[in-house]
C-alpha cells in the first residue's frame, strides 16, 4: 500500500492556509496550524503479520467550558472514525477503554492499561481554549516503547462566520498520522460534491411540478452538508477542479443545459460554454486547466474539450452516435467515455486529442467511467446488472480482469474515485428506493451511507 | 390531469358547435344573456379555466362564456393552454428513440395545430425512464426530442420554432416505480413558450 509521498501534510497545510483570508460567501474553515514539537518519528508496528492496534479515547478538554468540552469528545471520535477509514490500523472499538481515565496531560499516560488492552499505539490530545479559538495537542505513542511517534500542537483562531470547527481538527490528524505512519494520502480533509432535491423547491415556468437539484457539499465522512447554488432549477452532475475551490457543474438556469462553474470561496459564477449549443457533464483535467465536456453545438451530442476559461475548443468526436460522459486518465493524456456506436452504450478510451478511439467494455450497457488516481490503473463505471439495475464495477486496464463492486442491492450509479484512490462514492436506491450517497471500499468492503434528507445523486469527490 | 384537459378541449368544442349549428339554423342574430352563477358549494373556489359543463340542448342555444374557440386558444395564457394538453405527447420504447406509428400520428396532429397557430414556438422536452444511466439519459433525452422535432421539420414546420432541451430521467411525469409508469416517463413532452 505504501507509496512515494505525493503531497507533503505542511504543503496541505499552506494550500488551505492561503485559502482561508477572504471568504465572504461560503464559511471556508480555517486549518488549524501546525506547530513542530520535538518529536523522533518512527513507524508503531503490530504483532507479525497482523496491523497494529490503535486506540483513541476522547480527548482531554483542558479548560470546562462546554464548546471545549463538546470538541474534545467530537475529536476523540471523528479521529478513530477518520483512522479506520483506510482500513490500516486494527482500531480497538471505543466503548472497550471507556472505563480507561483519561490522560491527565499528553505526557501523563497510564501505559500499563493501554497494554492490558492490547493497543499498540494510542493517540492521547488535549483540547484548550485560547482567546476565541482553540488549541490542541497530540500525541501518538507506541504503547510497548512509550515514545510518541507523533508530536503536534494545532492551533485554529475563530473568525467572524467561521467557528472553530473540532472536526477539521481530527481529520487534520489523522492525514497527518497516515502520512507519517503509511506514507499515505489520507482523504479526512477531502470533501465530496453531488445535487440534491431534499429543499423541495418548485422548479417555476412549468405547469408540472417538478423539484429543483441543487449543489450541495459535504465532509468526507457526510458531515457538514451545505448548498452552494440558488438556482431553483437543475443544477446538476458536480465536477470539483483539483485545487478545490471551484465547482464546475451542469445548470439549467437559463432553460437548457449549459456548464456553470462556482468559485464556491469567493462567489463568484463563471459560464465558460456561453450558451453555445447546450452542454453538460464537465469533467476538469487533472491539471485544472482544462475542461471535458458534452455538448450539441454541432448537431449532435459529442465530447468537447475547452480551457478553463472557455477558450480554446477543440472537437474530440466525430460520429452520429451519442458521446457522453468524459472522465480524464490521471496523467491527462486520454480521455475515457460512453458511445452507444456499437449499439447500447459502452465505455471507449482515446487520446486526449481524440485519437486513437477505441471500445474498452463489451458488456448490456455501461456509462459514468471514472479514472482512478495512481497508483491504481483502473476505471469504475456502472454497469447494467438485471434489466433496470446497475452495479458499481472496475475494469483493470493492465490486464482487463473486471471486479464487482456492488451486487445488485438497489440499483448503483455515478461512482467516483477518492484521491488516493482507495475509495469509491457513488449513488444507490438501496434501502428504500430513493437515491442516497455511499461510500465504499474499491474492495466493495466498508460501505457507508452518506446522506438520509431527500434524494441525491451524482457524487464526485474532491482532490 | 391530461383526461380532465381532454375533456375541457372537448366541452369548448362542444359549445362551439352547438353555436355554431344553432346560429346556422334558426338564422337569427345569436342572443347573448348573462350566464347563470354556477351553483357550487361555498366551499369549493371555482377553478377558472374550466368551461362550464355543457347543458342538454333543447330549444335554446347555450352561449359560451368566450366568444368562439379559435379567439379563446389565442387569448388564453400559455400556461392554461399548456395545461390543456394540445400538443400531444410522444412515447418511446426503452432505451430506444424510434417513432412508433401512434408517435408518428401524435406529431402529425401536432403539426397540424402548429401550422394552424403558425406564431406558436415550442420547446420539445426529451425524457427518459429510471432504468438507464443519469448521464446516458441525458443525451438519451435530447435524441429522443430531435426525433419529433426532425419529423415536424418534414412536416412543414419551421426548425427555428421547435427547441429542443433533454431532462434526462431528472424530471419524471410518473415517480413510481412500474412499468405504466416508466412507459409514461419515456417521452417527448410538448411547450408552447410563445404564440
Amino acid at each position: 500500500m505504501a507509496r512515494p509521498t505525493l503531497i507533503v501534510p505542511a504543503l496541505l497545510l499552506a494550500g488551505w492556509a492561503t485559502i482561508a483570508p477572504g471568504v465572504p460567501q461560503q464559511q471556508q474553515q480555517q486549518p488549524p496550524a501546525p506547530q513542530q514539537v520535538p518529536e523522533v518519528s518512527f513507524t508503531i508496528r503490530g504483532g507479525p503479520g497482523t496491523a497494529p492496534h490503535f486506540a483513541v479515547p476522547d480527548f482531554l478538554a483542558l479548560t470546562s467550558d462546554a464548546e471545549t468540552v463538546a470538541a474534545a469528545k467530537t475529536m476523540g471520535q471523528v479521529l478513530w472514525d477518520d483512522l479506520q477509514f483506510e482500513r490500516e490500523f486494527d482500531m480497538i472499538p471505543r466503548d472497550v477503554y471507556a472505563s480507561i481515565p483519561v490522560a491527565r496531560s499528553v505526557t501523563d499516560v497510564p501505559f500499563d492499561r493501554w497494554r492490558e488492552l492490547g493497543a499498540d499505539g494510542v493517540v492521547i490530545g488535549t483540547v484548550q481554549r485560547v482567546g476565541t479559538g482553540m488549541r490542541v495537542e497530540m500525541r501518538l505513542y507506541d504503547v510497548q516503547s512509550r515514545r510518541a511517534a507523533l508530536s503536534k500542537q494545532y492551533d485554529q483562531g475563530a473568525s467572524p462566520g467561521a467557528p472553530v470547527n473540532p472536526r477539521l481538527f481530527a481529520h487534520t490528524i489523522a492525514d497527518e498520522i497516515f502520512q507519517q505512519q503509511r506514507n499515505l494520502r489520507g482523504v479526512a480533509r477531502t470533501k465530496i460534491a453531488f445535487d440534491s432535491n431534499r429543499d423541495a423547491e418548485r422548479v417555476g415556468g412549468t405547469i408540472e411540478q417538478r423539484q429543483a437539484k441543487e449543489i450541495y457539499i459535504c465532509d468526507y465522512d457526510g458531515a457538514n452538508q451545505r448548498r452552494i447554488t440558488v438556482s431553483r432549477t437543475l443544477s446538476i452532475t458536480p465536477d470539483w477542479s483539483p485545487d478545490g475551490r471551484a465547482i464546475a457543474y451542469t445548470s439549467y438556469a437559463r432553460g437548457f443545459p449549459d456548464i456553470f462553474i462556482s468559485f464556491i470561496y469567493q462567489g463568484i459564477l463563471q459560464r465558460p460554454t456561453q450558451g453555445k449549443g447546450q452542454s453538460f457533464l464537465p469533467a476538469y483535467s487533472p491539471d485544472g486547466k482544462q475542461i471535458a465536456f458534452t455538448s450539441n453545438r454541432d448537431g449532435n451530442d459529442e465530447i468537447y474539450v475547452m480551457n478553463a476559461d472557455g477558450s480554446n475548443v477543440r472537437r474530440l468526436t466525430h460520429n452520429p452516435a451519442i458521446d457522453v460522459s468524459p472522465t480524464w486518465s490521471p496523467t491527462g493524456l486520454q480521455i475515457a467515455f460512453v458511445s452507444d456506436r456499437s449499439g447500447a452504450p459502452q465505455i471507449f478510451t482515446m487520446s486526449a486529442d481524440g485519437t486513437d478511439q477505441r471500445p474498452l467494455t463489451h458488456e448490456s450497457y455501461c456509462d459514468r467511467p471514472t479514472w482512478s488516481p495512481a497508483p491504481y490503473n483502473e476505471i469504475a463505471y456502472a454497469s447494467r446488472t438485471s434489466p433496470g439495475g446497475f452495479d458499481i464495477k472496475i475494469v483493470n486496464l493492465d490486464n482487463m480482469q473486471i471486479s464487482q463492486v456492488t451486487f445488485g442491492q438497489g440499483s448503483n450509479e455515478s461512482p467516483a474515485y477518492a484521491p488516493n484512490g482507495r475509495h469509491l462514492v457513488f449513488m444507490s436506491t438501496r434501502g428504500g428506493g430513493r437515491q442516497q450517497l455511499y461510500s465504499v471500499g474499491r474492495d466493495g468492503r466498508d460501505l457507508r451511507q452518506l446522506t438520509k434528507v431527500g434524494a441525491n445523486f451524482m457524487p464526485n469527490w474532491s482532490q | 390531469m391530461q383526461t380532465r384537459s381532454a375533456t375541457g378541449v372537448a366541452a369548448v368544442f362542444i359549445l362551439t358547435m352547438a353555436l355554431a349549428m344553432g346560429a346556422c339554423g334558426k338564422k337569427t342574430s345569436p342572443v347573448v344573456r348573462p350566464m347563470p352563477e354556477p351553483s357550487l358549494p361555498a366551499a369549493t373556489p371555482a377553478p377558472a379555466p374550466t368551461p362550464t359543463p355543457p347543458q342538454p340542448v333543447t330549444e335554446q342555444p347555450i352561449v359560451p362564456p368566450e366568444p368562439v374557440a379559435e379567439a379563446s386558444i389565442d387569448s388564453k395564457p400559455l400556461d392554461e393552454l399548456n395545461r390543456e394538453g394540445l400538443l400531444k405527447p410522444v412515447f418511446f420504447e426503452l432505451d430506444a428513440s424510434d417513432l412508433s406509428s401512434d408517435a408518428q400520428q401524435a406529431l402529425n396532429q401536432n403539426a397540424a395545430l402548429l401550422k394552424e397557430h403558425s406564431t406558436w414556438a415550442i420547446t420539445i422536452e426529451g425524457h427518459c425512464d429510471e432504468r438507464g444511466t443519469a448521464e446516458y439519459n441525458l443525451a438519451l433525452g435530447e435524441r429522443r426530442a430531435v426525433a419529433a422535432r426532425t419529423y415536424l421539420v418534414s412536416l412543414g414546420i419551421a426548425a427555428d420554432r421547435l427547441h429542443t432541451v433533454s431532462y434526462g430521467k431528472e424530471f419524471p411525469f410518473d415517480p413510481a416505480h412500474t412499468e405504466s409508469a416508466w412507459a409514461k416517463n419515456r417521452r417527448a413532452h410538448f411547450v408552447i413558450t410563445a404564440k
